[in-house]
């Protein structure tokens, strides 16, 4: 009949097909690209993600507007690397963790595994996505500090590239790390309670609201066994004078294990995420 | 158009004049028989498990399908018709039983099998803040060989929606769009769980044509149904499955004896009496009523069970 006639002419060779399968690359880079798309069109995400460090800067720089002692800093100053780094971990970590949990109960999930599409591609948009969005994040606090509370940015080219590869190793690892996280919560309805409560706490051991000096030492400890920590530690580098290197627990900013510990996450992150990451709902036989 | 198709090199499914299909008897113990006719199969499942905690969702299922056929499932709620679509596709594993599916096991079939098979799930959820135009579009980017994405919106009729986000979607409109991202990658295997709920008559139609279409260009369509029109309609074979067991399987036509079955003629007498009698030879019967009333013969009907009769005596519930 027709059909077997069209399909003669039309029918494909079994490895012509395997050929032409689009690569992980290119797909992340489109789904990053309607990834970034349907985030803006959520107006309301859109104005509370990027309020969020926004307002706590807000909060902090006015409770402690004092000078801090014996660095010739100002709090805005810490505050405003503390943000910096916590903004990076909103919005890697905890959208990463909460959407996509919830993703998974809306079969967003399921239906991209019922294509050829390849699982690097969605955890690639993912990244891009987050990458797009903290470092709009990142440029609306400095922009809010350098106006309103007149924080100094870095004034030379090593402050800013410091502040760059922080930050690339930083969301990279955070967005890995919430990747994996929202295997964890049965449901999407409970998805914010899981991934909250590990990022409040992390918050308050790794310096980001108390200053470092008055965290107690095991609370550091364990902190340093997370990115926040050493994200906000590389950050204070840029952003207070060498003399506040004396309130960090080492007495130095410790650039590089900073870089080993960024870059060990973002590799085990990954290798967490390839393991540990399910496509359905565990009571989804 | 750019619908990827292959036969295989063997022989499609031919329809003839009046819709059947030649009928080839599973290959009951032929076990990777290399005869043509028999590796021809696209789907083949043979004592297909599943349970799920105590419930026996699938409990020892064998399927052939061929390429190119409509092959229909129909059953009651709960008797495992999604669960084995689901697993025919790979995202349910199975607890026993062999399932090949274009020469490969779904549990562990790769990416280039993937873009071969389409599916719409019995429950799905595509709203989102993208437009219709551009979710479509953007799943054929997946596929080796898509369809053309204005050509598929076309065809499940959401053109006057290309531009809405779909969470601005009416439920048969989004319904439609599952239909749309099923099919858009060309697919070969096309399973479709229960895909015109909530369609309006109009589209149900539109819908079958567009089945029969693609069932012509030579893709093998796997489709759950409630609708006994919609299984008479469109499939070549039919197979009823009951708590997890096909209870039946054959074409539409003469499923579970149907075609044998008694005919019941149906006439009025004279003063107004509605007849009926059941017989074997309706003609002889209608032959001598004609004798009877010399001309016509008052509200004359001759009767054969619909498939919905057949269905509901094969899930004995005929009597509810
Ligand atoms: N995820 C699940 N967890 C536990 N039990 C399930 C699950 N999915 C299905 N079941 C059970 O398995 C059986 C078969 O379900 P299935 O969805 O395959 O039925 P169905 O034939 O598609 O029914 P329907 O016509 O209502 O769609 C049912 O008894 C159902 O309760
Ligand atoms: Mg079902």
């Amino acid at each position: 009949m027709a059909g077997t006639a069209a399909a003669g002419a039309l029918a494909p060779a079994q490895d012509d097909r395997t050929a032409r399968l689009p690569g992980a690359w290119r797909l992340g880079l489109l789904r990053g690209a309607m990834e970034i798309r349907m985030f803006f069109r959520l107006r309301e995400q859109v104005v509370f993600t990027f309020a969020f460090p926004i307002v706590f800067l807000f909060l902090f720089a006015s409770i402690f507007h004092d000078d801090m002692a014996n660095t010739g800093s100002t709090a805005s100053q810490y505050y405003v690397a503390s943000m910096i780094a916590a903004g990076i971990m909103s919005t890697s970590f905890q959208s990463l963790g909460i959407s996509i949990a919830i993703e998974r109960d809306d079969k967003v999930l399921r239906r991209l595994r019922g294509t050829p599409m390849p699982p690097a591609a969605y955890f690639l948009g993912k990244i891009w996505l987050v990458l797009a969005t903290g470092l709009l994040e990142t440029a609306a606090l400095l922009v809010f500090g350098s106006t309103v509370y007149d924080v100094d940015l870095p004034s030379d080219a090593n402050g800013w590239l410091t502040l760059g590869w922080i930050f690339v190793l930083g969301i990279t690892g955070c967005a890995l790390l919430g990747i994996a996280i929202s295997s964890v919560p049965k449901s999407g309805k409970s998805a914010t309670s899981v991934v909250v409560l590990p990022f409040l706490v992390l918050q308050f051991i790794s310096g980001v609201y108390i200053l470092i000096d008055t965290v107690p030492g095991w609370m550091l400890t364990v902190g340093a066994f997370f990115p926040l920590k050493w994200m906000c530690q590389g950050l204070r580098g840029v952003f207070l004078p060498d003399a506040a290197a004396a309130l960090e627990p080492a007495g130095s900013w410790e650039y590089g294990r900073i870089a080993l510990v960024l870059a060990a996450w973002c590799v085990g992150g990954l290798v967490l995420c390839l393991l540990t990451f399910r496509w359905k709902n565990r009571n989804d036989g | 158009m750019s619908l990827s198709v292959s036969t295989g090199g063997g022989p499609g499914v031919h329809r003839s004049v009046d819709g059947s299909v030649a009928v080839r008897p599973f290959p009951a113990g032929a076990g990777g028989g290399t005869v043509g006719s028999m590796t021809d199969d696209v789907v083949k499942v043979r004592g297909l498990r599943k349970r799920y905690g105590e419930v026996n969702a699938v409990d020892g299922v064998d399927l052939g399908i061929r390429r190119g056929e409509v092959f229909g499932i129909l059953g009651p709620n709960g008797a495992g018709k999604s669960t084995t679509v689901e697993i025919l596709q790979g995202h349910r594993r199975r607890d026993g039983g062999e399932v090949t599916v274009l020469g490969q096991d779904p549990g562990t079939a790769d990416r280039a099998w993937q873009a071969r098979v389409g599916i719409v799930w019995q429950d799905e959820s595509a709203a989102a803040e993208l437009t219709v135009a551009e979710t479509v579009g953007h799943f054929a980017r997946y596929y080796p060989r898509p369809r053309d994405p204005a050509e598929v919106i076309d065809l499940v009729g959401l053109t006057g929606k290309a531009g809405s986000r779909t969470k601005a979607l009416s439920g048969g409109q989004r319904r439609r769009l599952d239909v749309a991202l099923g099919v858009i990658g060309g697919p070969e295997l096309l399973l479709l769980d229960e895909p015109t709920t909530g369609f309006d008559p109009a589209a149900r139609r539109q819908f079958w044509s567009l089945i029969r279409r693609l069932a012509d260009e030579g893709t093998t369509i796997i489709l759950t149904t409630h609708y006994l029109d919609e299984a008479e309609a469109l499939a070549d074979r039919l197979a009823v499955i009951a708590a997890g067991r096909v209870v039946a399987e054959g074409e539409p036509g003469s499923l579970a004896g149907r075609a044998q079955a008694r005919a019941t003629v149906h006439w009025a007498e004279p003063d107004g009496t509605a007849r009926s009698e059941e017989t074997d030879t309706p003609t002889r019967t209608v032959a001598e009523l004609a004798g009877r009333f010399d001309g016509d013969i008052p509200g004359l009907r001759v009767t054969r069970p619909t498939l919905e009769d057949v269905y509901l005596r094969l899930i004995g519930s005929e009597d509810r």
